[in-house]
C-alpha cells in the first residue's frame, strides 16, 4: 500500500462522518409540517417501535433478574442486600436501560430499516419514486428517521419498567426481601430528574443515532444482494459502535 | 425527421456521454414527433436506458443538449425538474412496485401526493386507471400477489394516473409471456392514441416495436446506427442494423466485451 492510498484509508471515517452529517441535514431540510409526513412517522414507529416491543420487554426483565441476582451477591458480603434496589435503579437507568434497548434496537429494527430501503433501492422503487417527482428522502429516509427518534426513549422507558420488574420479582420472590426496603431505598436514593430523565435523552440520541446510520446504509447500498447485506451488516456495527462511544462522551459530559 | 422541430416533443442534439473512461454516447441527436410512438432500440449496454435517464434528468451529459417541449432539461433546477416530471409517466424494467402498498395505493401515489382531490375522486380516478389495463378487482391485492404481466399493467396504470403528455418505457416487455406481451403492446397504444401523448419506448423487442413504432432510432457502438419507419429499417441495407433487425450473430456489432488489450490471453 502506498502512503497516499495509507492516509486516504486513513481518513475514509472523516468523509463518511461527512456524508452522513449531509443525509442528516439533507433529511431535515426536506421536513414538512404536513398531514403525510404525521401519517408516514406514525405508521413507521409502529413498525420500527411497537414491533419491537416484545423482545425489549423480554430482555428489560431478565436484565433486572440477573441485575438484582448479582448486586445481593456483591452486596450481602458487607451485609448490604437491602441496597439492592439502589444499586439496580441507579445503574439500571443512568447506563443499562439506555444502552441495551440502543443495541437491541439497533439489531432488531436499525438492520430491518437498512435491508428495507435497501431492497427498494435495489429494485428501483427508489428511482420510480424519484421520477413520479416524489422525494425518497422526504418520504422514505425522513419518516423512519424520526420514527427511530420518537420509539427508542420510549422503548427504553419500558425496558427500565420491566427490568426493575425483573429485580423486584428476584429480591423480594425467590430471596425474599423486605419489600418496603425496597422501594423505600428505590424512592429516596434514585432520582426521577437525573438518573431517570438523564438515561432518557440518552437514548433520545442513541434513537437518532441509529436510525440515521440505518437510512444512510440503506439509501446508500449498492443494488445488489451482496450489497442490501453489507449495508445491514454496516448498520448494526457503525450504530453499536456509536452508541457506545456517544455514551461515553455524553456521561463524562453531562454527570 | 429533423426539420419537424417545432413538433417535436423531444429534441435531443450531439449528446455525449461517459461512464468512467467509457464512452456510451458519442454525438447522438434525435427527433421524437409530438403524438407519436418511437422505439429506441439496440444492443444490451448499448446505452438505450441511458437516453431515458439524460431525458429525465437523471443524468447530465457531459456535451449536448436534450430539450422536452422547448425547455433544456440539463439546466433545470431541482424544482422544475420536479415540475418537469409531474408532467412524464415512466414505466421502469420491472415495474418497480412499491412492495409494501396495495395496487391500488400504488396507483394512487402519485395523485395523493401531487393533487389535494378529494378522497372519492382519487377512488374513481384509480378505479378508472386500473380498468383500462384490465385489472378491475385487483385493488386489494399486494404487488407479490401479481404476475409479472399484471405487475407491469398496474405500473402503466400508475404511470398514467396523472395524464402525463410524455410516456417514456424502459424495455417495457422483457420477461413477459407472449400474450403479456402484445397485452401491453396493445395498451401502449390505446393509451398513446387516446390521450394524446408522446411515447418513447426503449427496447430490443424487434418483432413487437415493428408493429407498434413509429419511428426508430437503432443504437450500436455508442451512435445512431440507422433511423426510419421500422417496416424500411428491416430492408436496410446498412450491415450494423440489418444484423440486429434479423438478430444474426455475425456482423458488426460485436458479441465479446471491448477488453483492454494486454488483457488474459486464451493462449497464454
Amino acid at each position: 500500500m502506498t502512503d497516499s492510498a495509507k492516509i486516504a484509508a486513513a481518513l475514509r471515517p472523516l468523509g463518511d462522518t461527512g456524508r452522513i452529517g449531509l443525509f442528516l441535514l439533507r433529511m431535515l431540510g426536506s421536513l414538512r409540517p404536513t398531514r403525510s409526513t404525521l401519517v408516514n412517522t406514525l405508521q413507521q414507529t409502529y413498525l420500527v417501535g411497537a414491533r419491537s416491543l416484545v423482545i425489549i420487554m423480554i430482555c428489560g426483565f431478565f436484565v433486572g433478574m440477573v441485575l438484582a441476582l448479582q448486586a445481593i451477591n456483591a452486596l450481602e458480603q458487607f451485609g448490604a442486600s437491602d441496597q439492592v434496589s439502589l444499586l439496580v435503579g441507579k445503574s439500571l437507568f443512568r447506563e443499562l436501560g439506555p444502552v441495551l434497548t440502543a443495541l437491541l434496537f439497533a439489531g432488531r429494527a436499525g438492520t430491518s430499516i437498512a435491508a428495507e430501503i435497501g431492497l427498494m433501492k435495489a429494485t428501483g422503487q427508489l428511482d420510480a419514486m424519484e421520477l413520479m417527482a416524489i422525494d425518497p428522502v422526504e418520504r422514505i429516509a425522513l419518516p423512519r428517521f424520526l420514527a427511530g427518534l420518537l420509539s427508542v426513549p420510549l422503548l427504553t422507558a419500558m425496558f427500565n419498567a420491566l427490568a426493575i420488574l425483573g429485580a423486584v420479582v428476584f429480591s423480594l420472590g425467590v430471596m425474599g426481601l423486605d419489600s418496603g426496603i425496597f422501594w423505600s431505598k428505590l424512592q429516596t436514593g434514585v432520582y426521577f430528574d437525573q438518573d431517570f430523565m438523564g438515561g432518557i435523552w440518552k437514548s433520545l440520541v442513541f434513537g437518532g443515532l441509529i436510525s440515521l446510520v440505518a437510512v444512510y446504509f440503506g439509501y446508500h447500498a449498492r443494488p445488489t444482494g451482496a450489497g442490501v447485506g453489507s449495508a445491514t451488516t454496516n448498520t448494526v456495527v457503525l450504530s453499536s459502535v456509536l452508541v457506545l462511544i456517544f455514551d461515553f462522551i455524553m456521561t463524562s459530559f453531562f454527570t | 425527421m429533423s426539420n419537424q422541430t417545432s413538433e417535436c416533443a423531444i429534441r435531443i442534439r450531439d449528446l455525449v456521454f461517459h461512464r468512467g473512461d467509457r464512452l456510451i454516447l458519442d454525438h447522438v441527436s434525435m427527433d421524437i414527433p409530438r403524438g407519436s410512438i418511437v422505439a429506441i432500440m439496440g444492443p444490451s449496454g448499448v446505452g438505450k436506458t441511458t437516453i431515458l435517464r439524460l431525458i429525465t434528468g437523471q443524468l447530465v451529459p457531459d456535451h449536448g443538449v436534450v430539450e422536452v417541449n422547448g425547455q433544456p432539461v440539463s439546466s433545470m433546477s431541482r424544482k422544475s425538474l420536479q415540475q418537469f416530471r409531474k408532467g412524464i409517466g415512466i414505466l421502469l424494467q420491472n415495474g418497480a412496485l412499491f412492495t409494501d402498498l396495495t395496487v391500488f395505493e400504488n396507483v394512487a401515489t402519485p395523485l395523493r401526493e401531487h393533487s389535494t382531490l378529494p378522497e372519492p375522486l382519487i377512488r374513481r380516478l384509480v378505479m378508472l386507471k386500473l380498468h383500462a389495463v384490465g385489472l378491475g378487482g385487483t385493488e386489494e391485492l399486494m404487488p407479490d400477489q401479481l404476475s409479472g404481466g399484471m405487475a407491469r399493467r398496474v405500473a402503466l396504470a400508475r404511470a398514467v394516473v396523472m395524464d402525463p403528455g410524455l410516456m417514456l418505457y424502459d424495455e417495457p416487455m422483457s420477461g413477459l409471456d407472449p400474450i403479456a406481451v402484445s397485452t401491453i403492446g396493445r395498451l401502449m397504444r390505446e393509451t398513446n392514441d387516446a390521450l394524446g401523448l408522446t411515447s418513447v419506448v426503449v427496447t430490443h423487442n424487434v418483432r413487437q416495436m415493428s408493429k407498434l413504432a413509429d419511428y426508430c432510432y437503432i443504437l450500436a457502438d455508442a451512435r445512431i446506427a440507422g433511423e426510419g419507419p421500422p417496416g424500411e429499417l428491416l430492408d436496410s441495407k446498412n450491415p450494423a442494423v440489418n444484423q440486429f433487425m434479423k438478430g444474426q450473430v455475425d456482423g458488426p456489432i460485436h458479441f465479446h466485451f471491448d477488453a483492454e488489450p494486454g488483457g488474459w490471453n486464451l493462449l497464454q
